[in-house]
């Protein structure tokens, strides 16, 4: 039953939408009754509707700029003045845009228009090159951590995260791992009674490493299928909170028996640059496996996706586009590119 | 360390300009392209950055600057200037209501800090005499009434809460509360939201136009990349925002959005939010930030903490002792609680000039917790032992060792370091006496 909860296409081309819509109708059927049952569409038409912004404010903009031009220096300018304004960083544009130019010149292309198809190509094959699903292990329980600066929106992560399996049946086991914000733990008790899973949580400023020894211990000995383990929020610069995450990580990993499954580091799609800085410290305290962005609809930037998977290789695994409970999509290089510039 | 990083970048370009001599207009061109470069990658906004050049440009490339003596000094200078005017200028600081109670109101995108933010406010109200008042207001984020009520506790100030009510009617309700009780300052945390959020957006105008605010706060996570702009432009058209709260400044972040928003807004950056802890908040200079981009160092900062941290009767006392041979690990102690006083060491060397320029310094780890251990192994000693050190035997360094939680190496390099710095200043003295000159003074 995991198995279909994970399980993602990973065509690159536009069937991938209705790969989506399939998978979608396997999931519904676990379905409790009291959700709102959502068509076979649904899932790209939120997918859209998350990116309108984005959508706005990146491929209109370019769309404007290439329409009925004729190809030249200016033009390669205001494409590199959106990809900059869209966040996608100096680096990762400059990238871009040499690539296009030099596609231009060998295709002998003369017609501004077609650049935009150019260019979705040269993000869809960027996004894929290292793209990989969530991890499906098969052992349970599938043993997940969530990382993260403050305010990037873990603790809501972990609450979409744990109703998505929970509308699979699947028992959940969610760790109150972040000990240190005031009342973290209750925002997760919360979601935990919300969603039907157990909660394993201490007291206020209690080690986290116990706490993820618990989480852990609990979840191998209630049979879970599934256990996240939530941590507080910590800047990537504070070497001390860095050492402690490290060894939440260890401590989980050894009770656990093996490596944890997913260490997923959840990234404000408002972030700027910063992000890449956050992955690169991070994963210097523990084996990042991939990355949830957030807050996707609320920014008409977002560009920092495409940074993220230019220079760290690291896949993005998770997309949030909205605030309802299955606004936490799995990542597809190609449907958002395609919901991008369609 | 704050923008610790467009820091390096410029101090790497300006390096090569001051090598030389004279500049010519392709020096200061090739200069630029570097600074603009940083400043992208520090996420300023790219029109701004735009500007930015031109107006640097415009002012670098003329004669005066070009046949003067030190041009690269010159360049730094007007750089120096034009960030200083791009962030606002001089500071500016909250307006308080002539007639008691001020309402600020702290608005913003969710996760950029309005909660711990609200608390370090109230804290920074409360520490100047006044009597803050923290209002809930965030009736959608799970628990987050019940993280402003711990915040409360912490800076010991009143939490307003009705549960889950309407907003509205809380903000009315606590207006009320507070002029019955004698708060002077009403510090109202909303709910986060994202811009677009049309009826959030609402409520927030609805609470406005009932409680009449006199300054809203709009609070901006210093890592937010180009969006920075349009958030604190879209907040300003719907409500109107008076100033802007800079959070996570203690992270790595080059704080692009700091030098964006004051100049498309006009809004000027009120306060700088670091640590979570709840006396992390200054006022915003922008003038000494933009000294701390260009690695000149936040000198002035430094200076008033230590002021405020030394003592100054102490510091006489430790010199005259340090001239008399008699400093103890009495005095090493108290000198490492009023270094504590000044604030968590890595922010300290953020503010020491030149120190941005030093590579090694990126990576190093300076901690807190080192001074915790030293301060930890003196107070495992007897106070016999700290007056007279030299009489710690092997056992007593044991007994040292395990009541500090420490090891006798630890204890051992503390013992020794303090030998040194005993031997220093006994040779400082012997010099001081030999040219007869009563300045030598350490630490004033």
């Amino acid at each position: 039953m995991l198995k279909k909860l994970f399980s993602k296409s990973s065509k690159k081309d536009d069937q991938a939408e209705a790969k989506l819509a399939e998978e979608h109708t396997d999931k519904s059927q676990g379905l409790e009754d009291n959700v709102e049952k959502e068509t076979p569409a649904g899932l790209f038409a939120r997918l859209r509707q998350g990116l309108a912004k984005t959508r706005a404010g990146f491929v209109d903009r370019i769309g404007q700029v290439l329409s009925g031009r004729s190809i030249d220096d200016q033009l390669f300018d205001e494409l590199e003045e959106i990809l900059i304004q869209a966040d996608v960083g100096v680096t990762t544009t400059l990238e871009l845009v040499e690539r296009i130019r030099r596609r231009v010149e060998a295709e002998r292309i003369t017609e501004g228009g077609v650049i935009k198809e150019l260019l979705k190509t040269e993000i869809t094959e960027l996004l894929s090159r290292d793209h990989q699903p969530l991890r499906l292990p098969e052992h349970t329980p599938a043993a997940f951590m969530v990382v993260g600066v403050n305010g990037v929106g873990k603790t809501t992560t972990i609450g979409k995260l744990a109703y998505r399996f929970r509308q699979n049946q699947a028992k959940v086991v969610l760790g109150a791992a972040d000990t240190f914000r005031a009342a973290a733990v209750d925002q997760l008790r919360v979601w935990a009674n919300r969603t039907g899973a157990d909660l394993i949580a201490h007291q206020e400023g209690a080690d986290p490493s116990a706490v993820a020894f618990d989480s852990v211990a609990a979840a191998k000995a209630r049979k879970a299928e599934v256990l996240i383990i939530d941590t507080a929020g910590r800047l990537h610069t504070k070497t001390n909170l860095m050492a402690e995450l490290g060894k939440v990580y260890r401590v989980a990993a050894k009770e656990l028996g093996r490596e944890l499954d997913e260490v997923l580091l959840v990234v404000d799609a408002t972030t700027g640059q910063n992000a890449l800085s956050q992955a690169k410290l991070f994963s210097a305290s523990v084996p990042l496996t991939g990355i949830v962005l957030t807050k996707l609809d609320g920014t008409a930037k977002g560009g920092i996706i495409l940074a993220l998977a230019n220079e760290l290789k690291l896949p993005v695994k998770l997309i949030g586009v909205g605030e309802q409970l299955w606004d936490l999509q799995d990542f597809d290089p190609a449907s958002f590119t395609n919901a991008l510039f369609t | 360390m704050p923008f610790s990083n467009l820091t390096n970048r410029l101090q790497d370009t300006f390096r090569k300009l001051r090598a030389r001599g004279k500049l010519t207009e392709k020096d200061v061109d090739a200069a630029l392209r570097e600074v603009r470069l940083a400043l992208l990658e520090a996420d300023v906004n790219y029109l701004v950055v735009k500007d930015f050049i031109a107006k640097v440009k415009e002012r670098a490339v003329g004669h005066q600057v070009l046949e003067s003596l030190s041009p690269g000094q010159q360049v730094i200078k007007i750089v120096h200037e034009e960030l200083t005017s791009l962030m606002g200028g001089t500071q500016s600081k909250i307006n308080l209501a002539s007639k008691p109670p001020t309402v600020i109101m702290m608005v913003g995108l969710q996760g950029s800090g309005k909660t711990t933010t609200s608390g370090k406010l109230a804290l920074h109200f409360k520490s100047r005499g006044h009597r803050p008042l923290l209002v809930a207001a965030d009736i959608y984020r799970p628990a987050a009434i019940k993280q402003l009520m711990v915040v409360g506790e912490q800076v010991k100030v009143p939490v307003f809460s009705m549960g889950e009510t309407n907003p509205v009617d809380i903000a009315k309700a606590a207006a009320a509360h507070a002029r019955a009780h004698g708060n002077d300052i009403v510090i109202i945390d909303t709910a986060g939201r994202l811009h677009i959020d049309a009826e959030l957006m609402q409520e927030l105008a609805e609470i406005k136009n009932t409680v009449n605010p006199h300054e809203i706060l709009l609070i901006v996570d210093s890592m937010t990349g180009q969006e920075a702009v349009n958030v604190a432009s879209s907040f300003d058209q719907q409500l109107g925002v008076d100033g802007v709260i800079l959070t996570k400044l203690d992270g790595d972040a080059r704080g692009g959005a700091a030098l964006s928003i004051k100049s498309v807004t006009g809004k000027p950056i009120k306060f700088a939010a670091m640590s979570e802890k709840m006396d992390g908040l200054e006022v915003f200079y922008p003038d000494r930030m933009a000294s701390r981009i260009l690695g000149m160092g936040d000198v002035l900062s430094l200076i008033e903490k230590a002021e405020a941290a030394f003592d100054e009767q102490k510091a006489r006392e430790l010199t005259e002792k340090m001239r008399r041979d008699e400093f103890t690990l009495e005095d090493f102690r108290e000198q490492l609680a009023q270094i504590k006083k000044m604030g968590p060491l890595d922010q300290l060397l953020g503010m020491i000039p030149g120190m941005g320029r030093l590579n090694q310094m990126r990576d190093l780890a300076v901690d807190d917790s080192h001074l915790k251990r030293i301060e930890a192994i003196i107070n495992s000693m007897t106070g016999e032992e700290r007056r007279n050190p030299d009489i710690i035997g092997g056992s007593r360094k044991r007994r040292i060792a395990a009541g500090s939680g420490t090891s006798v190496q630890d204890v051992n390099r503390l013992l020794k370091q303090f030998n040194q710095t005993r031997q220093m200043m006994r040779q400082f003295s012997e010099l001081e006496k030999r040219g007869r000159k009563g300045k030598f003074n350490l630490f004033r």
